[in-house]
């Protein structure tokens, strides 16, 4: 067992997992999105992007690729919540909501075609 | 993407990570803390508040309690998070200050930079490995001539002494093992404006090394080798190693054709010279007797080739037995006993050939101070020593870096003159007089300029063309001036190369043919009236036949419409 592949792999499932946490529900509904689920799943792509720089081949860079494409939409989606909360003054509405979990979704995408490569990766190598 | 890319991404990944986890605990907590109770409302940080509050604290910026003053537990999150995210930050930077100090990135960054300069070069370059004695000479004299350069060497001195030098073009340097394939890929040696490599270290296997590379890598390529034996000489012949230049042998075969024929001698002496300097007064060796000092590499060449010529040689060697030398006077030949038992009163040469400039310099002062007359030839091993070798006054003085310099330029610069000299040594003595006074006849002693043409090429536009429409072409045309076709142009036209046949000192009515190849000499400037009846139609066509074309294209048009009419 490699501690280095586990922790890869830990840090690229949970990602995934956070992020489709926050995007379940309805989608305009503030209720059912947490913020605290959204600054979570952020903290931990960035995380996994990082664990993925440095790697030279060929599935690294996908790799790295999609985790980058995540973190584009989970921090404009972030972006797009404080500035409709902070910057209008008021409460989030329903429409910026569904922009938001729609953002979210999109890093959702991403992360799963991560997980796609991480399992592809692991069944060729069967070591 | 770069090999320095990927070492700071795959450096920075601790601090990196650690810089985001300290953020988030920060940033979490800060939203979790509860706040300050104000009328009677408690309240909450946002994650937006959060952020912005680690950011400029983390930073070390710090301006103050945003939006609200702070409730006392916020104030104790906010102690805690100062050291949590300030020291990851530091870290962070210190981690990337001390990755741009590491050596290993260092020279991954110089060779990175090296690559890119080479890769950028857009004319053709040269290869030069070995950047000492002779690779500086080398790179200088090419260097001169606007030629582009690539450089390697194993010393690291070295390269920093080329990056300091002032030449009239940039050229890249690379401190590594020439020897290593890696290296020469590195240098541009696959790049197809690469049209030569030239091996100058001072090891043969080295050498060696960077032929077998440069053949099997880029095989149409110019492969110019410096060698220190014979047997390296032969191992470089045997995979067609395109010049091999051994400087002990080539000087001992200079040495010898002067006594064999003085006639010869001078014509290389003179077409090797650099150009537009006077011509290099002839001082023949003398036949007669010789003595020979040191009986090393070069010792044993000028022994070798002097045999050859008939002529009596005595060896003085200090250690006979370690040089495998049968009949010789012992002895350095620095102190008189020796040389007056060597036969220094009857000789009428003599060879200071040891590798120490010192015992060299001795040997010659003590040699013209027992025989006034002798014929002295000298061999200088170091460039620092210049100011010496001149005082000493010797008829001839073999410096190694200076004959490899010499020939290479003639390879490089001129592949058709390095062609005809070889040619020119299986000629007679009278032949080459012959050659040398119609060179006199044009040059005024300077040494004459020394260029090829090829028809058909773009510098010879005007005459491909001409000759593509059925006009007939001589060497002799090209040889009338442009601007009154009865007189000659200074100039000597040395070789015609048609395909693998070579003509030495074709005649003025030999007819040329489409991809001949010409080798002219010439007073200094002679190429630039030759230029135009080679690339101009009209000015061609007045030297072929006399006759002015009219140049405006009316009167074309008039000249056309007479043409018609007289054939109606």
């Amino acid at each position: 067992m490699n501690p280095e592949k586990v922790v890869f792999g830990f840090f690229i499932l949970l990602a995934a997992t956070l992020n489709f946490g926050f995007c379940i529900g309805e989608i305009d509904n503030p209720v059912h999105h947490s913020p605290y689920e959204l600054f979570a799943a952020i903290v931990v792509n960035l995380v996994a992007t990082v664990l993925k720089f440095g790697d030279r081949t060929q599935i690294g860079a996908t790799q790295l690729a999609t985790s980058l494409v995540a973190d584009l939409g989970l921090i404009t989606a972030a972006i797009i919540w404080g500035v409709s909360t902070y910057g209008m003054g008021q409460e989030i509405t329903p429409h910026a909501m569904a922009a938001v979990v729609s953002f979210a979704s999109g890093a959702l995408f991403a992360n799963v075609t991560s997980v796609v490569l991480l399992v592809a990766e692991t069944v060729t190598m069967r070591r | 993407m770069s090999p320095i890319t990927f070492l700071i991404m795959r450096r920075m990944r601790t601090p990196l990570v650690m810089l985001i986890c300290a953020y988030a605990i920060a940033v979490l907590g800060m939203v979790l803390v509860p706040g300050p109770v104000v009328d009677g409302v408690r309240l909450e940080m946002s994650f937006l508040h959060a952020f912005y509050f680690v950011t400029y604290t983390a930073t070390t910026i710090g301006f103050g309690e945003i939006p609200h003053a702070f409730s006392d537990a916020q104030r104790l999150w906010a102690t805690f998070i100062i050291y949590l995210t300030v020291i990851p930050w530091f870290y962070g930077i210190g981690a990337i200050i001390g990755l741009f100090q590491d050596p290993a990135f260092r020279e991954a960054r110089t060779r990175q930079g090296f690559v890119r300069d080479v890769r950028r070069i857009r004319e053709r370059f040269f290869l030069v490995c070995g950047f000492g004695d002779t690779g500086s000479l080398l790179v200088r004299a090419l260097t001169e001539r606007g030629r582009r350069v690539v450089a390697i060497d194993i010393d690291p001195q070295r390269i920093n002494a080329l990056a300091i030098q002032d030449y009239d073009v940039y050229v890249p340097g690379l401190c590594a093992d020439a020897s290593l394939p890696e290296s020469l890929i590195e240098a541009g040696l696959p790049s197809r404006r690469c049209q030569a490599v030239i091996a100058l270290t001072n090891r043969d296997h080295a050498n060696l090394g960077i032929a077998i590379a440069a053949k099997l890598l880029h095989p149409e390529l110019t492969v110019i080798s410096r060698v220190g034996t014979r047997d390296t000489a032969a191992n470089m012949a045997s995979f067609d190693t395109d010049h091999i230049i051994n400087p002990f042998e080539a000087f001992a075969e200079h040495l010898a054709m002067a006594l064999r024929s003085p006639g010869t001698w001078l014509l290389h002496e003179w077409l090797s010279a650099v150009p537009e300097t006077p011509l290099p007064e002839p001082r023949y060796p003398p036949r007669g007797g010789w003595i020979v000092c040191g009986y090393g590499r070069f010792g044993k060449a000028i022994h070798r080739e002097l045999r050859r010529a008939s002529i009596m040689t005595v060896v003085v060697e200090a250690d006979p037995d370690r040089t495998g030398c049968t009949t010789c006077v012992r002895g350095r030949g620095t102190e008189e006993e020796t040389l007056a038992k060597a036969g220094v009163f009857d000789a009428v040469g003599i060879v200071a050939g040891t590798d120490d400039d010192a015992n060299n310099l001795s040997i010659v002062m003590t040699a013209k101070a027992m025989n006034p007359a002798l014929f002295v030839v000298i061999r200088q091993n170091r460039h620092a020593n210049d100011a010496l070798f001149r005082a000493v006054g010797a008829d001839l003085v073999m410096h190694a870096s200076d004959s490899i310099v010499h020939e290479a330029i003639a390879l490089i610069t001129s592949p058709l003159l390095s062609r005809f000299l070889a040619r020119s040594r299986r000629e007679t003595n009278a032949w080459a007089n012959e050659v040398l006074s119609r060179i006199t006849a044009v040059t005024e002693d300077l040494v004459p300029d020394i260029w090829e043409v090829r028809i058909g090429d773009r510098q010879a536009r005007a005459v491909g063309r001409a000759i593509a429409g059925d006009s007939v072409v001589t060497i002799g045309d090209l040889l009338r001036d442009p601007r009154d076709r009865h007189r000659r142009l200074p100039c000597v036209a040395l070789l015609l190369a048609r395909g693998e046949t070579i003509t030495l000192t074709p005649a003025d009515d030999q007819p040329l043919g489409f991809g001949d190849r010409l080798l002219f000499c010439g007073q200094g400037r002679g190429t630039d009236p030759m230029v135009w009846s080679l690339q101009d139609d009209r000015v061609l066509t007045y030297v072929l036949t006399g006759r002015q074309l009219p140049q405006a294209w009316i009167w074309r048009w008039l000249e056309r419409r007479a043409a018609a009419r007289e054939s109606i």
